[in-house]
């Protein structure tokens, strides 16, 4: 038996995670949704999701304990953040007036307002940032095996990453801007889209996630 | 390359059945939901709506049935609205499997548990949903309130103030109903989707008055609305979803094909 742990800390709906993993997941596969560090730790592998504002994400998996087990599971094993799960792995987050993340990759989480909407002469983009988006595969990976270069993916989210090193920008997005929607470095792979919500490519992500090694 | 208009079919349920009235009366039975969104999802929905419209609160439980079989085996964005009152509600929405509640009247009520339903769960989980009816003459600048009680009991409160309010209050996003044209089929009230589309900058879904492919695309290009929200031109499958979402690319409009 092995083990797909979910990362449960109180933020978001994991209900549709788990679904959407259960009814990709391979025989032998068991999907646990699970608060314990002691699971992260023994999973063989682990979704990072996530929902909210950064400041409670961050105050959660602090008063969980669950900082240093996410980052060992993200330093040795198949790990797919999600959402939110992938704007904490960065070093720190704009929102909330500035919140310290987990620093796993160097970068700053930015605010969309700032950006969009310069040009008066135009319709205003909408924050959040919500609905069907194409995701451009700017590294070829595991992950997207099966997924056409360019599929639309479900986005909901106010601010999006923006990693010091570009050689871990796996996929990108265009909302006025262009920013990263997708991160892989070695055995992690995180992205802003939620793949639990994109009908059939997110399902073959998820698929993808459960057959992958971490190479 | 960009954000597509999503096209959400809605389905109102009562007592776990798929009904579709005209001005809510004449409720006329469309099926079961788990087939209809089922069957929505294949045909390429962005979304599905569901509006609980039972009546007895005891019977409730059957549409937290309804989204966790829905939620089992579609794998697309659901909402869930109608007598999400307390934050318990949103909850237990969110636990069978919703990704976004629709606040209605309990929002007119009081305003103060979209803010504390934002603070918990997050604006992106909290739709407000805005039942409007123009109140001005012919011949006046247009004015539209809110309404509740399936746009029988006025409140006073003027539509475009409204919607502001529940995006500082932390909506997500705006689900706009006219209640002027909810069941009519002669297309949605554009110049009130296009004045709180561009009051607010939330996403706002047009609803109420689709009677055709075209009115569609209007909510869109005229209304400026984000998404369109239809029920009875889908259910009784005079139209694929499919076909809405064909008939907007050829009107130039971005879909997810």
């Amino acid at each position: 038996m092995s083990m797909i742990a979910v990362v449960d800390y109180g933020m978001g709906n994991l209900r549709s995670v788990d679904k959407a993993l259960e009814h990709v997941a391979q025989s032998g596969q068991h999907v646990h949704i699970t608060s314990k560090a002691e699971d992260i730790v023994s999973a063989d592998r682990v979704v990072f999701p996530g929902q909210g504002a950064a400041r409670d994400c961050m105050r959660e998996l602090t008063e969980r304990h669950l900082i240093e087990p996410v980052l060992q599971a993200a330093r040795e094993k198949p790990f797919l953040g999600i959402c939110m799960g992938l704007q904490v792995l960065m070093s720190r987050s704009e929102e909330n007036d500035g919140v310290d993340c987990m620093g796993l990759y160097q970068g700053e989480v930015r605010f969309f307002g700032k950006e969009l909407n310069k040009d008066q002469s135009i319709e205003p983009l909408k924050i959040p940032h919500m609905g069907w988006n194409n995701v451009t595969q700017t590294i070829s990976h595991p992950l997207w095996h099966g997924i056409k270069q360019g599929s639309r993916f479900y986005f909901v989210h106010s601010y999006y990453v923006d990693p010091v090193n570009e050689a871990i920008v796996a996929g990108e997005t265009s909302y006025d801007i262009v920013f990263t929607s997708a991160v892989a470095c070695d055995n992690v792979f995180a992205v802003q889209f939620h793949p639990e919500k994109s009908a059939v490519d997110g399902l073959q992500l998820l698929k993808n996630f459960t057959l992958w090694d971490g190479q | 390359m960009s954000l597509a208009k999503r096209i959400i079919p809605c389905l109102d349920v009562d007592n776990g059945r798929v009904v579709k009235g005209v001005k809510f009366v004449d409720i006329r039975d469309a099926g079961d939901p788990v087939e209809v969104a089922r069957r929505y999802d294949k045909e390429g929905a962005d979304e599905i709506t569901f509006l609980d419209i039972t009546a007895s609160s005891d019977d409730r439980d059957t549409i937290v049935h309804v989204v966790e079989h829905v939620a089992e085996e579609v794998f697309i964005p659901l909402t869930v609205g109608g007598g999400i009152r307390k934050l318990e509600d949103v909850r237990t929405m969110l636990n069978a499997g919703a990704d976004k509640v629709a606040i209605n009247t309990a929002a007119v009520f009081n305003p103060d548990f979209v803010k504390e339903a934002s603070d918990r769960v997050g604006s992106q989980c909290i739709v407000v949903a805005i039942d409007a009816k123009q109140i001005s003459a012919d011949g006046e600048p247009l004015r539209w309130e809110i309404f509740t009680h399936g746009g029988r009991k006025p409140t006073g409160l003027d539509a475009v103030e409204w919607a502001r309010k529940m995006v500082e209050y932390g909506a997500g996003e705006i689900l706009l109903t006219s209640m002027d044209r909810d069941g009519t089929r002669m297309g949605f009230d554009i110049a009130l989707t296009h004045t709180i589309a561009e009051a607010v900058s939330v996403p706002v879904i047009a609803s109420g008055g689709v009677g055709n492919l075209e009115h569609l695309a209007e909510g869109v290009l005229q209304g400026m609305a984000d998404a369109v929200l239809a029920a009875s031109i889908f259910h009784f499958a005079e139209f694929s979803v499919h076909d809405a979402k064909a008939y907007m690319a050829g009107r130039g409009i971005e879909v997810r094909l």
